[in-house]
């Protein structure tokens, strides 16, 4: 069984289409992984997918980084 | 690049296919080779939707639906998905008419055409729309109709919705264009379908001196230009209105 942050790292590469190693705790979707808007839905619904939750939009739209998105999800199904 | 075969291992989803306009393109898209699934909003529809497939050699199968139930809908979704895959080609045909004069239109009669008509699209869409952004590949063919852009007394209700799907299909289309996923409208004329039968006589007639082509459109006719929509054929097309009607009107 991966960790919370392996497994947040694997989707974020999948769904952004970049390196592993590029996706540092960090690095923000946007700014520097590239995202558009239709990215960082399509992500937050991966992640929603992967963890078997639902993330709300407020929440969602907060989720900028991926650190962020480990934070949220250790939250949420720790 | 050729029509033929070229929609094989393509997963279609077509409402309201049990008769008329949309029976004619599940079984176009099924004859160039997509596995498709009609829906009917009875199990007798759906069942003779299983029987024409079976009939003329179409891989998929009538189901039930009812467009206006998130239930219904979710139902149909999963059991297609695990049974033939995710759709990654959908026509929204499925449509209702409440005609009346504006003035003696009922709550009942708009509310339900904008429901059938408009609201389950932006319900099947967007349920079928995830499984596409992830197949990067996506057609998407709303139903429209010429009265949707020229107006037609009587018909206010149902002519909003059908000038709504195409608002919404320009919209979806700069969205979702970036996935690899077509948004277009296809807005037939004056068809001989049922929904055309039962207009007056001398309706017929007068719409009939206003077709230069000087006929009704036939079912099939639509079904071809949806299917070079959904083929690889009509790929560069999106957020497209395209009108067949026999030059009724020209836009």
């Amino acid at each position: 069984m991966s960790s919370i942050e392996e497994r947040v790292k694997k989707i974020v590469a999948e769904q952004l289409g970049v390196k592993e190693e590029d996706v540092k705790p960090e690095a923000s979707f946007v700014e520097d992984l590239g995202a558009d808007s239709l990215d960082t839905v399509e992500l937050v619904m991966a992640l929603e997918e992967e963890f078997e939750t639902e993330i709300p939009d407020e929440e969602a739209e907060k989720i900028t980084t991926v650190q962020l998105a480990i934070d949220y999800i250790k939250e949420n199904l720790g | 690049m050729t029509l033929t075969n070229s929609l094989n291992e393509k997963v279609a989803l077509v409402t309201g296919a049990s008769r008329g306009i949309g029976a004619a393109i599940a079984d176009t898209l099924g004859a160039l080779g997509a596995t498709v699934i009609g829906t009917a909003t009875s199990a007798a529809g759906a069942e003779k939707i299983s029987a024409r497939f079976a009939e003329k050699g179409i891989a998929g199968a009538g189901r039930v639906l009812d467009v206006t139930s998130a239930e219904s809908l979710a139902e149909l979704l999963a059991a297609t998905k695990s049974e033939f895959g995710a759709p990654t080609i959908l026509v929204n045909n499925a449509g209702i008419t409440k005609d009346n004069l504006l003035m003696r239109m009922k709550d009942d009669e708009w509310d339900s055409v904008i429901d059938t008509n408009l609201s389950a699209v932006y319900r099947v869409t967007k349920a079928c729309l995830r499984d596409m952004t992830k197949a990067r590949w996506g057609r998407i063919v709303n139903i429209s109709s010429v009265v949707g852009s020229m107006g037609n007394a009587g018909q206010s209700n149902y002519a909003a919705t059908k000038a709504g799907v195409a608002g919404f299909a320009r919209s979806l289309a700069a969205e979702v264009g970036s996935r690899g996923i077509t948004v277009n409208t296809v807005a037939p004329g004056f068809i001989d379908t049922d929904m055309t039968k039962v207009l007056p006589e001398a309706q017929r007639e007068a719409l009939m001196s206003k077709i230069p082509l000087g006929r009704l459109g036939a079912p099939e006719e639509i079904a071809s230009v949806v299917a070079f929509l959904a083929s690889d054929a009509g790929g560069y097309v999106t957020g497209e209105t395209i009108h067949v009607n026999g030059g009724m009107y020209m836009a």
